[in-house]
């Protein structure tokens, strides 16, 4: 027993990296949304394999500590406390057996993501502990956390951070952490204003030039309808010449189609595996967790790149998580 | 060989290959086989591999496909050669399928209607629906649901006016000019005809989906008494 749900907040589920192997059968991805943030947290945590973490969405729970426990919060600043004293994100957190953690109102960013040493102990259902809540799959009895839930962590494998435990030992305080953080970008993050890489679609030339023109150089806003699903887009009209008859096809994270009212759908973790509607562009997978951290009423603007780009971004990327584990790991003894 | 096969990228970490343009039986057997062939042969790096109508997708993680400066490029080059070597002859065909279905009553609430509609007696429903062979074109939309191909266009029905909010499991409904099974408690706009005693979707089974692309299905009455019988037994 480890982590006691007092108030399950608004939309708390466990995500890893997501569900792959079973598209073919219908099975969504599911994951975490932004799996920047995700990725940050359980390196933070000591976790050497892609663990759950929690994906805390707006309004964030009440979760009570059975046990000392090491973790990581990253992504959104819901305002985070413990014992009601501020928690700092970025870091590794020592929590003490009994403190509560709590979050409060949305300064920056949509979700926050919670990583414990040693994972959470769900099953792992076909090949991932992610939740996919429509079809009662994965993470916690396949759903979203209720109060009364219990959530056990995996063993405290390693001796990770021992003069955190140390510090914990020796004051009277709810949690320690140390003076360094990961630099997670938050204040990218949280803008209300986004810039987001494109990638021209499979249907992009099927578009007349004023489409792709408006769906680049308009500014759309976050519809309050948007889910796990995907993002719904409102702001200028993306309209076809005629009806585009299009073969139902798979699509994909970051997928931008067009359904007939021409107000873009952004698909997001939780997407069907296939899809019918013309697909205009896709997301540069660099930039998706930047739309993952748009609230509803957040803007967002769209710059086109080319293929070969997307791809050294986030060649980029991989490489500059190696460079943050690295400087992680020099820490763990300390 | 099949088709010549047109490659597209589908964001930067997804490939579309196309291999026609149309809803053809024998063209998404012959991806769907093709698919199963690619994910047995575990090319690094692609992470799923999800046949459609007339395309295959191919879902990868661009730091593990291959040297070289472009992973698009690079997976292409591998698929393309890949499929070269294939032969239409020689390509696995898919399963049959029985689906036991109970038609009509509590299962199938609007059977009476849609024969009604058709000016067809519920027998001549049941016997239309019951001695087509529906071919598997791809699975979506939910876990384990089977786009179905072939169902006798005497029996394409419009689909309800208001969606239900729940259509239980193993529900048989016809929606347009389609023809499926709810694999799972969800809503639905279909008309309902009857239901299988059947799972199509265990999460926990191996291979957790009933159907898989490429499978033929034929549906067989049974009655109320049958119905309980195998439910019980894959209870």
């Amino acid at each position: 027993m480890s982590i006691t749900v007092l108030k399950p907040g608004m939309l708390s589920t466990l995500q890893d990296g997501g569900r792959y192997g079973y598209q073919h059968l219908g099975v969504p991805v599911s994951g975490a949304m932004d799996m920047f943030s995700h990725r940050i947290a359980n390196i933070l945590a000591d976790n050497k394999t892609d663990e759950a973490t929690l994906e805390i969405t707006l309004r964030g729970p009440r979760l009570r500590f059975e046990r000392d426990a090491l973790v990581a919060l990253c992504g959104a600043d819901l305002t985070p406390t413990i014992d009601g004293v501020p928690a700092p994100e970025g870091k590794a957190v020592r929590v003490r057996a009994g403190a509560v953690l709590a979050f409060g109102d949305s300064v920056a960013g949509c979700r926050a993501y919670l990583a414990i040493h040693g994972g959470f102990d769900v099953p792992v259902v076909m090949g991932s502990r992610s939740t996919y809540d429509s079809a009662r799959i994965g993470g916690l009895d396949g759903r979203a956390l209720r109060r009364g839930d219990v959530l056990s962590s995996g063993s405290e494998k390693s001796s990770a951070y021992p003069g955190l435990a140390r510090t914990l030992a020796s004051s009277t305080r709810s949690f320690a952490a140390p003076k360094w953080a990961v630099n997670q970008h938050i204040e990218k993050l949280g803008r209300s204003l986004q810039i987001v890489r494109i990638l021209a679609g499979r249907h992009w030339d099927a578009f007349p030039a004023a489409a792709r023109d408006a769906l680049t150089a308009g500014e759309y806003r976050i519809a309050t309808d948007s889910n796990r699903m995907g993002s719904r887009l409102e702001g200028p009209g993306i309209v076809a010449d005629g009806p585009l008859e299009i073969l139902s096809e798979t699509v994909t994270f970051g997928t931008i189609q067009i359904p007939p009212s021409g107000q873009p759908i952004v698909l997001m973790a939780d997407r069907q595996t296939v899809g019918g509607y013309p697909k205009i562009a896709e997301v540069a997978t660099v930039d998706l967790h930047l739309v993952a951290q748009l609230r509803p009423g957040d803007r967002l603007r769209f710059e086109l790149v080319s293929l070969a780009q997307a791809q050294a971004l986030w060649l980029k990327r991989e490489q500059e998580i190696i460079t943050i584990r690295e400087a992680v790991e020099k820490h763990l003894a300390e | 060989m099949l088709s010549k096969p047109h490659f597209f990228p589908m964001g930067d970490q997804a490939l579309i290959v196309e291999f026609g343009d149309r809803v053809d039986p024998a063209l998404s057997a012959q991806i769907a086989a093709v698919a199963q062939l690619l994910r047995e042969s575990r090319p690094i790096g692609v992470l799923d591999i999800v046949p459609a109508y007339s395309t295959l997708a191919l879902h990868y993680d661009p730091a593990a496909v291959g040297a070289g400066a472009s992973p698009y490029e690079a997976l292409v080059e591998t698929v393309g050669t890949w499929l070269k070597t294939l032969s239409v002859e020689t390509l696995p065909a898919g399963h049959l399928i029985e689906i036991p279905v109970c038609y009509g009553g509590t299962f199938g609430e609007d059977l009476q209607a849609l024969a009604q509609s058709h000016n067809l007696s519920v027998e001549e429903v049941i016997a239309i629906h019951s001695a087509a062979s529906y071919h598997v074109h791809m699975l979506g939309f939910v876990p384990g649901f089977a786009y179905l191909g072939g169902l006798d266009e005497r029996l394409a029905t419009p689909r309800r006016a208001t969606p239900r909010p729940h259509v239980p499991a193993g529900s048989v409904a016809i929606g347009g000019a389609q023809t499926g099974v709810y694999p799972l408690d969800t809503p639905g706009g279909w008309q309902i005809i009857g239901r299988t005693p059947l799972r199509l979707f265990k999460s926990d089974a191996v291979p957790p989906s009933l159907l898989n692309a490429g499978d033929t299905v034929r549906f067989v009455p049974i009655s109320a008494q049958e119905f309980e019988a195998q439910s019980k037994a894959t209870a």
